[in-house]
């Protein structure tokens, strides 16, 4: 289906599912449990889900495949969000044609970024990505504040032209009327489901730029990306020009960075300067690093990761841990509670931070690595039983795990 | 020599490199013929490295210039000599580690066939057929399609060269350049590249060898250079040149027998 062999197919369709299921699956416990807290299947969480998803298979098809590890992916969230709010300003709240914007307008400054930035390899390439996205921010913040309102950020004023807003017409971001935060909510017994249609709108969009993003991994082009990962000057001297090949991924992923950031202001219709702080151009890192770079799913688990992280395992107060400790002699649960404090709530950076070290030390490939030695694990029990059917299709398809 | 002319792939024309104020080579002239192979051999630090490296346009040289099937290479950059038929086996091999023995082949194939870039993210590799059975068809004539789906990291050295090999035998290259095939690697399969390399020859590719081992050069070479001190000291077929007592004094009975 969609020209992938069998094994590629399905894993698209596991990913289709599991996205469209999403306000389904993050709402594991009743409202009533104490646990509830730990549902991630709201609106505005599920959104983040997905647009940081776009934003991480994007930068993975640059630092994932060639290994060229931009630092200034954020200048094109930032450059994204504001294209999409002028359109608001200029034309209405139908986010389409500022999503186009976003795509175009961010891939013309990854084209002059990436022509400029490319020039030089490593470390030195990771820095000139950072001195254009802090140089963008500096300037969203100062000269440029005629288009990026500067601090306030750009939102949408009552006399903006909007030139084609009708008195009926939705005075929300919508899709032709559909308004992105109506929401449906559906009671079963003890849980609550909410289908909100921004969700669902990003979450169709994730689906079609990982089906994207699949089809360059398994092109002739993504092969090349990969071999200049490998040994960029084999591929000189077998007769490949390397430097519009690496262009192209950049602007490719700085396209996707342009998506995300405009669906960022899709879902809320207002863009600041501190969206391309080089502090979100780590994220990204962060995100591909956790969840596996180089790998098709991985980016979007590590962005679901830390968005989760962001958003719930910093709610976890002192009142919370109370709540679970209580039933604990004073003193212990007093001591106990001093522990895990500095942990969680505010303290959420640490635990990340500690996670990540220790994803990296001990399983460099990421999440999906260890996914795939608990998968490894189960295997080897059952191999014996499977091996006598599965080799056979398996040798010609098998390809690295992802 | 005149009348040889037009069978004279590739033309060294009075080529100087000096690093400072050393002088690495100095009034260089090779002719090599078409289908050829020409050697080119000497003690270590003669110049023979400096002098690949001068062909394929890694090093600029001081003076003189290079010409390849009546085309200036000197100033051009390897991907464009590539391009241009010239295809190349390091001293160390040069390989993708992270890819499969198959995309490792497959790479330089697209080179070939769609020029040095193109834009082809949608197409799907497994859609590349005809690419793909001509690299397992090499990858069968070196003696690795066993190892085809491996990656190339995890391959011996002796494999690791015969791969590098059919990465370059798959551009159907005008000219192949060798640089020291068999260094570092056992007698075994120091025997089996040169097997290979015979093989190859019976197809009338051209090649410039450069080689420690004189067993290799005597059973490969139609013609040899002998390289000393950054000069071509001797000139001829592997007997003449064998018997040559300038080259028995700067090589083969010097100080290293």
């Amino acid at each position: 289906m969609f020209g992938l062999d069998a094994k590629d197919t399905r894993f698209l369709l596991i990913v289709m599912f599991l996205t469209l299921a999403t306000p389904v699956l993050l709402q594991p416990f009743p409202e009533t449990s104490s646990l509830a807290q730990f549902n991630a299947g709201y609106p505005d969480l599920m959104q983040r889900f997905a647009i940081f998803g776009i934003f991480a298979i994007g930068f993975n098809i640059l630092f994932g495949l060639t290994g060229y590890l931009s630092f200034g992916h954020a200048a094109f969230l930032g450059v994204g969000s504001y294209s999409v709010v002028w359109m608001y300003k200029l034309l209405d709240y139908n986010v389409l044609p500022g999503l186009i914007l976003a795509v175009v307008v961010s891939g013309l400054f990854a084209v002059v970024i990436g022509f400029i930035s490319l020039r030089r390899s490593g470390i030195y390439f990771s820095i000139l990505t950072l001195a254009f996205a802090q140089m963008s921010y500096n300037l969203a913040y100062s000269v440029l504040t005629p288009i990026t309102n500067g601090e306030t950020g750009l939102q949408v004023y009552s006399n903006d032209p909007q030139v084609l807003l009708t008195e009926a017409g939705p005075h929300l971001p919508h899709l032709f009327g559909l308004v992105m935060s109506d929401a449906t909510r559906v009671r079963l017994g003890d849980w609550v489901f909410t289908f909100n249609f921004g969700y669902y709108f990003t979450a169709i969009i994730a689906i079609i730029v990982f089906y994207i993003s699949l089809r360059i991994f398994r092109s002739p082009f993504g092969m090349i990306l990969r071999a200049i990962k490998s040994n960029r000057t084999r591929l000189d001297y077998a007769g490949i020009n390397t430097k519009p090949y690496m262009l192209a991924a950049f602007v490719v992923s700085g396209m996707y960075a342009g998506l995300a950031g405009g669906l960022l202001a899709a879902m809320d219709p207002l863009a600041g300067a501190e969206r391309m702080q080089w502090t979100a151009s780590g994220e990204v890192v962060l995100m591909t690093i956790l969840g596996g770079a180089g790998t098709l799913l991985g980016p979007v688990l590590g962005a679901a990761f830390i968005k989760y992280f962001e958003n719930i395992f910093s709610k976890i107060n002192e009142g919370v841990l109370h709540t679970w400790f209580g039933w604990l002699p004073d003193g212990l649960e007093d001591f106990i509670i001093t522990i895990v404090h500095p942990f969680v709530g505010e303290g959420w950076h640490l635990t990340l931070g500690l996670l990540f070290v220790l994803v990296v030390v001990f399983l460099p490939g990421g999440m999906i690595e260890g996914l795939n030695r608990i998968a490894g694990l189960f295997n080897k029990k059952s191999e014996k039983s499977e091996e006598a059917q599965d080799s056979k299709s398996d040798a010609r398809e098998s390809q690295p795990a992802e | 020599m005149a009348i040889e002319d037009r069978n004279i792939v590739l033309h060294v024309n009075d080529v100087h490199k000096t690093f400072g104020g050393l002088h690495a080579l100095a009034d260089i002239d090779l002719a090599v013929e078409e289908g050829k192979t020409h050697a080119i051999i000497g003690p270590n630090g003669a110049g023979k490295s400096t002098l690949l490296n001068v062909i394929v346009g890694r090093l600029a040289p001081t003076k003189g210039a290079v010409v390849f099937d009546g085309d200036v290479l000197t100033g051009k950059k390897p991907y464009e000599i590539n391009q241009m038929g010239v295809a190349r086996v390091f001293q160390t091999p040069e390989i993708f580690p992270e890819l499969s023995v198959l995309h490792n082949v497959m790479a330089p194939a697209f080179a070939k066939r769609d020029g040095a870039f193109k834009l082809n993210m949608w197409q799907l590799l497994r859609g590349e057929k005809d690419v793909q059975d001509e690299a397992e068809h090499i990858l069968e004539d070196v003696g690795l399609i066993a190892r085809r789906d491996d990656h190339a990291g995890s391959l011996s050295r002796g494999d690791k060269r015969r791969m590098e090999l059919a990465m370059c035998l798959i551009q159907h290259p005008r000219l192949l350049l060798l640089d020291e095939p068999t260094a570092g690697m056992s007698r075994h399969d120091t025997n089996t590249t040169i097997e290979l390399l015979q093989k190859i020859k019976q197809r009338g590719m051209t090649k410039v060898i450069i080689e420690h081992d004189m067993h290799v050069v005597f059973s490969l070479a139609d013609k040899i250079s002998v390289l000393a001190g950054g000069r071509i000291i001797s000139e001829g077929a592997p007997d003449e040149v064998r018997n040559d007592p300038k080259v028995q004094v700067a090589y083969l009975g010097g100080a290293e027998e």
